[in-house]
């Protein structure tokens, strides 16, 4: 074969390859997709609404949204200035360094003052840590100030869900998009984000 | 009849490569004439994964894949179907066996340098196996819905919620929903009993095929292709059949009996085979107040656990997987073998095993102060045992090979 058809064969080879490789994500993309939440999982990941003005002052509840537990505890105005105890254990007190649409929220983290509003699932691994609201030592920190301790790794929040340091979740509980309407609460939507 | 049955036989071989197969492979095919018992596992792991088919099987047939259903079915399995019991405990005692006999298989590599030029795609297709049985184990201990299903899914899924920017999407891919629900249980469940099955199979004939174009290697490390005989047979060999598979009878006999005495009288290896919170369905708003992965992945949820970061975390453990992928090339020795190597690799490998063990004991118990700077002593030993192989193979003094098996 002489050196000119050569060059024409690779060339052709290399058009046909590239022409039937194109067609590889097209093919690839059902397959893909058909792991995407289905809308009937979409349909039951809606929205959740609460009244929340029957918690007792100090409670501790726990919501399924999208069948992962929300904490939301209710303060009274002294627990909510007694939040600075726990200042020099924090790794993010401001909530600064985490990827929700509240950056920086009122001490409370939520969008109301008197009570918080934030996911139960750990930052680190994903397990729901437990409420421990005691001011008592406890076996993994002998200065408990009351707060949320994970059985899993040993992570631990203060009762707003911010992380300690020195623990393995990398930062503070995440607050999902909820709103007030009076006493009602919604969580999974706001209107003015 | 006989002649009836000659004359079926010859048509058949006409047709298929039956005889050849049967002397290439087995009645003509060379292995050393000496090794020892470490050279069992592979045998007994072939047999395992026998078991596992056809017990999964036999599972699959009144096992419900849905969320409301998966557990329930398993106490249907237990208590409604006939011999049911002794069809799932056959099934999760194999798991743990498979991964016991994998593991002393795998030892063994490291004993006697079973990765060495010319079995590096050997030792690679291996840890290729090791791989896809991680995955099927945890894919199948999702499947009966329970609390550990749930958790234990929960932490390794959020693993991947690790990875930067597409993290977050790809667990939701993964899950198919907000959370571990019947959706993520049907697709382990196609992933578990069709998918990777497949790939397993494949894997094992390709491990195989690669060994015996190669040859086994023996506990002297002798190359028995050096002193051949005038058929060009090795001097130091025997033919596989019957030589080799008659003895493996008896130490199949001999795993046989282990297996039975466990999936009779220990068919929950006291809460290290089948841990206890399993027993309880799974309950997305509560996690157990004691999370532990079944032994078998014990030592690398430790590594997982010593790390603070979840990202630093994911990647040495992946590293401590992928690390046994590079061994063939990080063995500079001029042996292969454990028993003519220097004393350098002697304390090596004694310190990698135990540190592996201790690792394991770590992952199954709750985390201390101690406990965890323990994880990260180990962690560092065993990746010190493999990055450190290619200079304390190479500088240590050796003994020489004797030529003759």
């Amino acid at each position: 074969m002489q050196e000119k058809d050569k060059t024409r064969r690779k060339v052709l080879i290399g058009l046909t390859s590239a022409i039937g490789l194109s067609g590889v994500p097209f093919a690839a993309t059902p397959f893909i997709a058909a792991w995407n939440p289905s809308a009937k999982a979409k349909a039951a990941g809606a929205p959740v609404k609460l009244d929340v003005s029957k918690m007792q002052f100090g409670q501790q509840i726990q919501v399924s949204w999208r069948k992962q537990p929300v904490f939301i505890v209710r303060h009274t105005k002294e627990s909510i200035a007694s939040l600075d105890l726990a200042l020099p254990k924090l790794a993010d007190p401001n909530s600064d360094d985490i990827v929700e649409p509240y950056k920086g929220m009122n001490p409370s983290r939520s969008k109301s003052p008197e009570y918080s509003v934030f996911s139960g699932v750990c930052t680190h691994l994903g397990c729901a840590p437990k409420y421990f609201p005691e001011v008592e030592p406890k076996p993994w920190d002998a200065s408990w100030s009351g707060g949320f301790f994970c059985p899993c790794h040993g992570s631990m929040f203060d009762i707003v869900g911010r992380v300690f340091k020195g623990v393995p979740a990398p930062t503070n509980l995440v607050v999902p998009p909820h709103m007030f309407e009076g006493s009602i609460l919604t969580i999974g939507e706001d209107k003015e984000l | 009849m006989s002649e009836m049955a000659g004359k079926l036989f010859s048509w058949l071989n006409n047709r298929l490569p039956i005889v050849n197969t049967f002397e290439r492979h087995l009645s003509k095919h060379p292995v050393p004439s000496k090794v020892n018992f470490w050279y069992l596992f592979g045998a007994l792991a072939a047999v395992t994964l026998i078991i596992q088919i056809v017990t999964g099987i036999w599972l699959i047939m009144p096992y419900s894949n849905t969320e409301e259903q998966a557990f329930s079915s398993i106490e249907y399995i237990m208590r409604d179907v006939d011999y049911g019991w002794v069809i799932r405990y056959m099934h999760t005692t194999g798991a743990s066996l498979f991964f016991a006999v994998v593991y002393l298989h795998m030892f063994r590599g490291l004993l006697y340098g079973s990765y060495q030029k010319p079995k590096e795609l050997v030792w690679i297709f291996g840890c290729t196996i090791y791989l896809a049985m991680m995955a099927e184990g945890f894919l199948g201990y999702v499947l009966p819905y329970g609390q550990m299903s749930y958790w234990g899914a929960q932490v390794i899924i959020s693993l991947f919620g690790a990875i930067p920017y597409v993290g977050e999407s790809l667990e939701l891919w993964v899950r198919g929903d907000y959370y571990i629900s019947g959706i993520t249980v049907s697709r382990f469940f196609a992933l578990h009993v069709v998918a990777l099955p497949l790939i397993l199979i494949a894997l094992v004939f390709l491990h195989l095929v690669a060994l015996h174009e190669v040859g086994a290697g023996n506990p002297e490390g002798v190359d028995i292709e050096e002193h051949l005989d005038e058929d060009g047979v090795p001097l130091d060999s025997v033919p596989f059949y019957p030589y080799k598979v008659l003895n493996g009878l008896v130490a199949i006999g001999v795993f046989m009996t282990v297996f039975a005495i466990i999936m009779f009288f220990f068919p929950e290896g006291g809460g290290y085979f089948i841990e206890m919170a399993n027993f309880q369905e799974a309950n997305p708003l509560v996690t157990p107040d004691h999370i532990a992965p079944v032994w078998y992945y014990a030592p690398f949820y430790t590594m997982l656990r010593a790390i603070p970061d979840p990202l630093g975390g994911l990647i040495v453990m992946a590293a401590a997987v992928a690390i046994f992928f590079i061994v063939p090339w990080l063995d500079r020795s001029k042996v292969a073998s454990i028993r003519y190597k220097g004393i350098y690799s002697k304390i090596a490998i004694t310190l990698f095993g135990v540190s592996f063990l201790t690792l394991g004991y770590l992952g199954t118990v709750g985390v201390t102060e101690i406990r965890k700077i323990m994880s990260i002593i180990c962690t560092i030993i065993y990746f010190a045992y493999f990055l450190l192989m290619p200079i304390y193979t190479k500088y240590e003094k050796t003994k020489e090979v004797p030529t003759r098996l």
